[in-house]
Order: structure tokens, then C-alpha cells, then sequence
């Protein structure tokens, strides 16, 4: 039997946590769902599982991740689940690890496909998505997170049953835990949802050199990225960094100016539609990964795009 | 204050990623390595802590002969000595590097008192495996949060902050404890030329632990399909601007 960890905002499961559901459905035999915290028994209702569990407590109003770790592993022992599975979100996968950890058991993280057995076979993802490793995980009980977005998420469907209880939870469990919320900075077009995403990299040659980038951005509604090389020199925050250690976009069209391809880089911008490079260098990796190109100085080329978007505009 | 970083040395891929023949490892002959970037800011921290409290500050690696060239790397800005668990090269995975990482800590701390906060990066740049942080937080039976973009020790607490769904969740841990942090908590420096000059002379020790079987074992590495392809050139220089917006306009995103 296998146990999910589902997550749920605004009284729904997330999509992070459908497709982990679904994960879980390869493993073959009956799934149970656990949701944690206020809005789980809302959550519970569309969630396609045979049973979903419902924790609340009270100490359960802010994220807890221990807490969640004791519950999950408390649960999985008691109903003998021999798989636990859950997304791989931060707050999921840090649950996890700690679930791991009390259990005695390794924990396989990210991975986009499994393949029942003993041992059990899974492929997860390194490097962001630049790589993949094929495993093998010795245990009778396998800790599995889900790569966000790499899996088809499950239809959506109602549950078999519903069971709520309250969890006992220890005082050493609740000393990590949210005490406190910075809102989000107000305004401007977030990287992670803009539909057009301008990137200057190392290219662009200085931070005044953004300008070209900034205003064709702001031409076509779209936010502006850097790479790392740009980050580490100072010239944009690190907010702005797209890459495996930056942020993940998913635009219509990404594109790149100035910037080489580095698979780190490129890790970043998986979710783009198209993405089109602005390069001196015909040669760069980038040609061979953009599906189209500009072969120019992008203090160039960005200044006539732009020209001839209010050209046609006028 | 006495501060512990975790380090691991990986390779710069560049535009592509190449494979051994046995499929085991990337191909790392015409490569560069680092330190992977969350853990450079986590010792970056560390050093500013030093500078703001003094004490002692070490920075700790899993990892073959050449990964000393990254605790050197990080002695040369301001780590005051390293620590090398040297391994044949071959990669350990998460549970068995947590072991060597927690018992290394107890000979020191037993030696010359507790580390009163210990930094892992959220996750390895390679492998990912966003774990080993934890495992060795429950060893030691201190508190750890995770995926940190803001750090602040105040008295005999350390403030965290984590980014979470566009805003910022904030803990407050009792020290000692232990952070997992991500890049962005802080603008790393570069070494100085007499920095890397002191870094050569500080003490470094070196150990040899013998790697457990594993329970998470690696079969083979892929590289995934449909990577390579060759972009449309939509022309050269400026003059490709009207080919640029005819395209913005195709996909709908010009006006
Ligand atoms: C573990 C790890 C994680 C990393 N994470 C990230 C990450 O999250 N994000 C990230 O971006 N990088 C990341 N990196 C760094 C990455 O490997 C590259 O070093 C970085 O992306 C290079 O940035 P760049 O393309 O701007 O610079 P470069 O590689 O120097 O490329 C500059 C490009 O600009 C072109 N150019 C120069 N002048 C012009 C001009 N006038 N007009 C047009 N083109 C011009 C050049 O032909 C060249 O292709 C990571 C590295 C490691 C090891
Ligand atoms: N070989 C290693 N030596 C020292 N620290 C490591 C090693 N591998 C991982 N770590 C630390 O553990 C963190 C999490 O790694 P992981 O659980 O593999 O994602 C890394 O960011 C490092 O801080």
C-alpha cells in the first residue's frame, strides 16, 4: 500500500500533488492520501485515493515540518504503507527528509518515473533536470519525492473514504516552526508567471548595458532575467537569475541575450515555449538549444526589435 | 561562535553534459570545478559571522584528493581551517555522507566544543538529493531549516528566512542548529590574492572513511533525449528585427 503526502491550497490539492499522486498509482496496489492542517478535510473531497487521511490539531495552523515528518511516518507505520510518496515541493520535500531520517530509511528524490520490484526502480533527476539517474532503492519502505511538473498529473476524482484524527505532537516537534510571513514585494511582472522573459547575460557587459534588455521587456509586458555570470559580477539581484539556482520560468517565448547556454542556465528555462537567442557567436551552445536565433551585439539588435514594436504599434 | 560548512566540489558542465563509457559519472576531463553555489554562500556566512562575533570557523568536504582545492578555495576567504573526508572519487549517497559528516563532527566537537551553527547548501548541485542537511540535523538532535534565503543569529537564536509561495515563511531556531541555505542569501566575495596566500598554510585535516553499501544505488546516468537541435536563424544584426516582431506577433505576445 502507498501513502501520498498531499499538499493543498484554497481548499484543493495542488497540481505538484496530483501528479505525485499518479506517480504513486505506477507503484501498483491501493493508495491512501494524507492531508495536514487547516483546509485538509475542504482538500479532501477531490482527492482520488481509496482512503484520505485528515490531521488536525491546532499546533497545526503554521507549517511545522517535524510535525509533519511525525505524522506522515507515524501514519505510514500504521497502516503498514510500503511506499510514502509526495511532491517535491520545498515544504514537501523538507516533511520528507525528515520522515526519512526518523524511519531509518534513504530517501529518492525527484523522480519522474518508478518501476515496481525489489529492488524498486526509480529515475530522478540531477542537476536541476540536466541529467538523469536511474537507481535502484533497497528498502522495504520506499521514501519517493516527485520532480515538480515532470509527470502527468492524476485525473481528477473523489475518494474512496474519508478519516480525520488528531495527531499527537510532541513539544520538541513544534520548535521548528513558521513563526512569522514577509508578503511577497508588491507590483511588476513575476519571472515564474511572466508570459515573455528578456535575459541578459554576461554579454550585456555592464549593468547600465540593461537598459536595451529592460526596455524591450517592458515593450512586450514581460520580465527581466540575468544569468549567474551576471548575478555574481553585481550587476542584477539574484532575484533576477534564471538557472537551476535561480528562478524557473515557463514563458511563450524566452529570450536570451547575451548568454552562452550553460546546462545550469538552461535548467531554469525548461517550462519556455520557444526560446530565441540574441548571440555574437554563431557557435555558442545556446544555437543548439534556442529554437531560433539572431546571430548579433545585442546592443544592436534589442534597440531595432524594439524600434520596430512601436513602429508597427504607431 | 564556532561555525561548520558543508562543501562538495562538482564539475562546471558548460553548454553540455558528456558521460563516462560506463555511463557512471560526467566526463570531467576538460573541466573546471566548484563549490556548488548555495554552499558558497553558506560560507560566505560563515565568514561574516566571524567577522561580526570572531571564534572559529571550519568548512568540511566528502570528497576525492582534489576537492582539497575547495576547502582551500574557501579557506582563502576567511575559513579558518578545513576538513577533508578524502574518498577514491566515487560518489557516496546521501545517508552514508550524513554518517562520515556526523561523526566527524562529534571527534570535533568533543576536541574543541559544539558548533553553535552548521550550513548545508538546500541541495547538491549534482545530485540533488535535498537531504543530507536533515539527516545530520536528527543525528545531532538540533534544529534545522530549510532552503534559506535569510540568516540572522541573534543572541542564542538565528532567525531564518524561507521563500514559499512568493513571500517568506520565518523561523526562529535555537542555537546551535542547523541551516540548509540557497543561493541568493547572500553576494559571495571573491578571494583576494593574499587570501588565497594564508589559505595554503592553514590547517587542514584529512581523514579516510570507509563508504557503507547503499541503499539508494545508482544503476546508470542519462542524458535526457531531445536536447540538441539547431536554432532557425531569423537573420543577422539589427536587420532581423521585422523577422523578430513577425515571429512576437505569430506567437501572440507583440502587442
Ligand atoms: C552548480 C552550478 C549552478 C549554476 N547555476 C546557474 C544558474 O542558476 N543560472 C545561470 O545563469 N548560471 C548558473 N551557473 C553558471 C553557468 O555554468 C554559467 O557560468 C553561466 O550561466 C554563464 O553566464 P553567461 O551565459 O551570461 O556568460 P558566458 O558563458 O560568459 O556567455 C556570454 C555569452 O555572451 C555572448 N556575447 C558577448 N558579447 C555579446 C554581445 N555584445 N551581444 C550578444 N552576445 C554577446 C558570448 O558569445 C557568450 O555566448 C551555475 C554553475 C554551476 C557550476
Ligand atoms: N560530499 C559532500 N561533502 C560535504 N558536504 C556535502 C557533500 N555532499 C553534500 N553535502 C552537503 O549536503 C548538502 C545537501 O546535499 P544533498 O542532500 O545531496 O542534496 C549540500 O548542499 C552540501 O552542503
Amino acid at each position: 500500500m502507498n501513502l501520498v503526502l498531499v499538499e493543498h491550497v484554497d481548499g484543493a490539492a495542488t497540481d505538484v500533488s496530483l501528479q505525485a499522486l499518479a506517480l504513486a498509482a505506477g507503484l501498483g496496489g491501493e493508495t491512501h492520501a494524507l492531508v495536514i492542517g487547516p483546509g485538509g478535510a475542504a482538500a479532501s473531497v477531490n482527492i482520488p485515493a481509496a482512503v484520505v487521511h485528515v490531521a488536525e490539531h491546532d499546533a497545526l495552523d503554521a507549517f511545522a515540518p517535524d510535525a509533519w515528518a511525525s505524522i506522515l511516518g507515524g501514519l505510514a507505520e500504521q497502516i503498514g504503507a510500503t511506499a510514502i510518496v509526495a511532491p517535491g515541493s520545498g515544504h514537501a520535500t523538507d516533511a520528507m527528509a525528515r520522515a526519512a531520517v526518523r524511519l531509518g530509511e534513504p530517501l529518492a528524490a525527484n523522480c519522474i518515473s518508478v518501476t515496481p520490484g525489489d529492488p524498486l526502480l526509480v529515475t530522478r533527476v540531477r542537476w536541476g533536470g540536466s541529467l538523469l539517474e536511474e537507481a535502484r532503492l533497497h528498502t522495504g519502505r520506499a521514501l519517493i519525492t516527485v520532480a515538480p511538473h515532470a509527470v502527468v498529473a492524476a485525473p481528477a476524482g473523489s475518494p474512496g473514504s474519508v478519516e480525520t484524527f488528531t495527531p499527537e505532537i510532541a513539544d520538541a516537534d513544534l520548535v521548528v516552526r513558521v513563526r512569522d510571513r514577509v508578503a511577497p514585494p508588491a507590483g511588476g511582472v513575476s519571472l515564474a508567471d511572466a508570459k515573455v522573459v528578456v535575459t541578459g547575460g554576461r554579454g550585456v557587459g555592464s549593468p547600465e548595458g540593461f537598459v536595451v534588455v529592460e526596455e524591450l521587456a517592458a515593450l512586450l509586458g514581460g520580465a527581466v532575467g540575468c544569468s549567474r555570470a551576471v548575478t555574481m559580477s553585481g550587476w542584477r539581484p539574484h532575484t533576477d537569475q534564471v538557472g537551476q539556482t535561480g528562478n524557473k520560468i515557463a514563458p511563450e517565448i524566452y529570450i536570451a541575450c547575451g548568454v552562452s547556454g550553460a546546462t545550469q542556465h538552461i535548467a531554469g528555462a525548461k517550462g519556455a515555449k520557444k526560446i530565441l537567442a540574441v548571440n555574437t557567436d554563431s557557435e555558442a551552445p545556446i544555437m543548439s538549444i534556442a529554437d531560433y536565433a539572431v546571430v548579433g551585439d545585442l546592443h544592436e539588435v534589442l534597440p531595432a526589435i524594439s524600434a520596430e514594436l512601436r513602429r508597427r504599434r504607431a | 561562535m564556532k561555525t561548520l560548512v558543508c562543501v562538495k566540489r562538482v564539475p562546471m558542465t558548460g553548454g553540455r553534459i558528456v558521460l563516462t563509457e560506463d555511463e557512471q559519472a560526467i566526463e570531467t576531463k576538460h573541466l573546471g570545478f566548484a563549490i556548488s553555489p548555495h554552499e558558497e554562500c553558506g560560507v560566505e556566512e560563515a565568514v561574516r559571522l566571524w567577522e561580526h562575533h570572531g571564534g572559529d570557523t571550519v568548512v568540511l568536504t566528502l570528497g576525492p584528493a582534489d576537492a582539497e582545492e575547495q576547502l582551500r578555495d574557501s579557506m582563502a576567504i576567511g575559513i579558518a581551517r578545513g576538513i577533508h573526508l578524502v574518498t577514491d572519487g566515487e560518489e557516496w549517497d546521501p545517508e552514508a555522507t550524513a554518517g562520515a559528516i556526523v561523526d566527524v563532527i562529534r571527534a570535533d566537537e568533543a576536541a574543541s566544543g559544539l558548533f553553535d551553527l552548521i550550513f548545508f547548501g538546500n541541495e547538491s548541485a549534482d545530485s540533488g538529493g535535498f537531504q543530507i542537511g536533515l539527516r545530520v540535523a536528527h543525528a545531532l538532535d538540533r534544529p534545522c531549516a530549510t532552503g534559506l534565503k535569510g540568516v540572522a543569529v541573534d543572541g542564542d537564536l538565528v532567525r531564518c528566512e524561507q521563500e514559499e509561495g512568493g513571500g517568506r515563511d520565518v523561523y526562529e531556531l535555537p542555537l546551535p542548529a542547523v541551516v540548509t541555505v540557497l543561493e541568493g542569501l547572500n553576494l559571495p566575495r571573491y578571494p583576494s590574492v593574499p587570501g588565497r596566500m594564508r589559505a595554503g598554510r592553514k590547517p587542514l585535516e584529512a581523514l579516510t572513511p570507509v563508504r557503507p553499501a547503499s541503499r539508494l544505488e545508482r544503476a546508470r546516468l542519462v542524458v535526457p533525449e531531445g536536447e540538441s537541435k539547431q536554432a532557425e536563424v531569423l537573420g543577422r544584426g539589427p536587420d532581423a528585427a521585422a523577422a523578430v516582431v513577425d515571429l512576437l506577433e505569430q506567437i501572440g505576445v507583440a502587442s
